[in-house]
């Protein structure tokens, strides 16, 4: 059910020309940005970094706003109801929405090294492709096991679109996609360690760059997001009664 | 097997919300306000009502989506609170409009979506699905993009969803919403074999001649509760005593509306807009003769044709849903 879930979510969003066209500009944006960034800084030889950290931003983007948005857009096709009365626990109804939108994210770490290698001629030499081919696998999964929990607030709130364009930015920066962590200020370092985006992050970055061993960073975001996967799933119990409690499951 | 479908006992619906963070302004809606239904297995019963009278509220109660304020229901014998997913097991709903399906997959991939969500087995679905295409009329059709579907057709679509495992009960709310007369004629064809069959329906509608053709019984309901259940033969002796007159117009003004309204022996008078003309009906006692009187009443405006006749189903559901309003009125007049 869930592999079916997921792949026909897949298809319903890879199918909108709005994900489309914000899959085909957001790398290109995220990309030149990133590459600026490192080359403004005096660090033209981490411009392999750049690449990798701007798609993560992209698989971020795209499980954040996946997460919230498909919540929210199954309420404005009217298909939410519809979804939450089958005899399923929520989690189960949901996980596959949050699992195709992290899918669909693969795109913008692949679009994102594309437009690298294309616009600014950044050498795509992994230090371990195996583990870059694993690790990017790894921290979609997770990432869309920390969108079900995430997801959970979506269903009670009716505009959690407000709540999801205030996370984007603040968690990748936090998360350390981009910029190190130790660049920034020491009270934000409890938040990142909590966070699988951190350790999803520092697996794929260590895997490209070859800056530490993979597997241990990979093992933390995937334990981090199965206790998010866990925590989402009772959530979801929890919220989904709320929302029939407080009727916003239906858009009005 | 519980002796009744659905049943419901004083079920009570409140809305609340709030608006402004600075000064709050909460509001409090009594959607439904204490209904008591008992639906026999294998019925087709009933629910009409004007908008906002508490059907969509009443059948989102009984399907689960909503949580009773108070007041119990159960479907099958099991209660829709505390039982939810044996409730759910049992149950299919379908409303009415574009929405609720997955416009950019094929009909077949929304089947196959919702044939996994609802745990009908993987090598029953491929037949289960081929039925239901046959049966709602839409083979050849579904591999096709649910975005290029006519609304007739998305109807019959979501039908097939709300079919897929076989509930024993389907609530279908205003199902024929939006739809041209031929493919709401197939939709009733379609809701009628169901029935036959023995799956218990809960309809909701605003046309009377769909409840009147296909319902055993009929509940309305207006303002939150039933004001009247019964057969269709039943419910007509509301409008007994009464006759109808029916005037094509041009141009009835909201004026001389309210001047029908208070002639002698007038009960009822409504205007429908019918393409570019209007129909007043006007319903009255029937040892009063109101023609002239209408007639004069309407002085200035262009007339069509002009016909008295006895009353029919929706003449007597107008009157009962009528009757709620004039009684709500003054309440609404001192403002309370």
């Amino acid at each position: 059910m869930i592999a079916v879930g997921a792949l026909l979510h897949a298809k319903q969003l890879s199918r909108s020309p709005f994900e489309i066209a914000t899959a085909l500009i957001v790398p290109v944006v995220q990309a030149t940005l990133a590459v600026y960034l490192f080359r403004a800084g005096g660090e033209p030889g981490r411009l392999l970094e750049a690449a990798v950290g701007a798609g993560l931003m992209g698989i971020w983007s795209s499980v954040l706003f996946g997460s919230g948005g498909a919540i929210q857009n199954q309420r404005w096709q009217g298909t939410l109801e519809m979804i939450m009365l089958a005899p399923r626990p929520p989690a189960l109804v949901v996980l596959p929405i949050t699992l195709a939108t992290a899918l669909t994210g693969t795109y913008a770490m692949l679009a994102t090294l594309a437009w690298g290698r294309l616009l600014y001629g950044i050498p795509l030499t992994f230090a371990d492709p195996l583990a870059f081919a694993v690790a990017v696998p790894g921290c979609i999964i997770g990432l869309g096991m920390f969108g079900l929990l995430l997801a959970s607030t979506f269903v009670l709130l009716r505009n959690a679109n407000a709540l999801t364009n205030t996370l984007e930015y603040p968690i990748w920066l936090v998360s350390g996609m981009l910029i190190p962590i130790t660049a920034l200020p020491g009270w934000t370092g409890p938040i990142g360690a909590v966070l699988p985006t951190t350790w999803g992050a520092r697996a794929v970055r260590e895997a490209a760059t070859g800056s530490g061993p993979v597997w241990p960073s990979l093992g933390i975001c995937l334990a981090i997001s199965l206790a998010c996967l866990a925590l989402g799933a009772l959530m979801m119990t929890h919220v989904e009664r709320r929302a029939r409690a407080a009727a916003t499951l239906a858009l009005a | 097997m519980s002796e009744h479908a659905i049943e419901a006992v004083g079920l009570r619906r409140t809305y609340r919300s709030r608006t402004g963070w600075l000064r709050p302004q909460r509001r409090e809606v009594q959607a439904v306000r204490g209904v008591d239904l008992t639906v026999g297995n294998g019925e087709l019963f009933g629910l009409l009502g004007p908008n906002g009278a508490g059907k969509t509220t009443t059948i989102k109660l009984l399907n689960t989506l909503l949580i009773p304020t108070a007041g119990e229901a159960r479907i099958c014998g099991f209660d829709v609170v505390r039982q939810t997913r044996e409730v759910r097991r049992r149950i299919g709903y379908v409303f009415g409009g574009d929405r609720g399906l997955y416009d950019r997959l094929s009909a077949r991939d929304n089947l196959r979506y919702f044939a996994e969500l609802y745990g009908v087995p993987g090598r029953e679905q491929k037949r289960r699905i081929a039925e239901l295409f046959e049966l709602v009329r839409l083979t050849g059709r579904e591999n096709d993009r649910v975005e290029g579907y006519s609304r007739g057709m998305r109807q019959r679509l979501h039908i097939a969803r709300g079919l897929l495992h076989r509930p024993r009960v389907l609530f279908l709310d205003e199902p024929s919403i939006g739809v041209d007369p031929v493919a709401a004629r197939e939709l009733r064809q379609t809701v009628a074999d169901l029935a036959a069959t023995g799956t218990t329906v809960l309809l909701t509608t605003h046309y009377m001649a769909e409840a009147d053709e296909l319902c055993g019984r009929i509940a309305v309901i207006a303002n939150g509760a039933l004001q009247a259940l019964g057969t269709p033969a039943e419910l007509r002796h509301h409008a007994d005593g009464r006759q109808v007159l029916e005037v094509e117009a041009y141009g009835v003004s909201d004026a001389q509306l309210a001047l029908i309204h208070t002639l002698p022996g007038v009960r009822e008078a409504s205007v429908v807009v019918t393409g570019a003309a209007q129909v007043l009906t006007v319903q009255s006692d029937a040892g009063v003769d109101v023609q002239a009187d209408v007639l004069r009443a309407l002085d200035g405006v262009r007339l069509g044709r002009v016909t008295a006749r006895r009353p029919t189903l929706e003449d007597a559901y107008v009157a009962i849903v009528n009757r709620v309003d004039a009684q709500a009125r003054p309440a609404e007049a001192v403002g309370v």
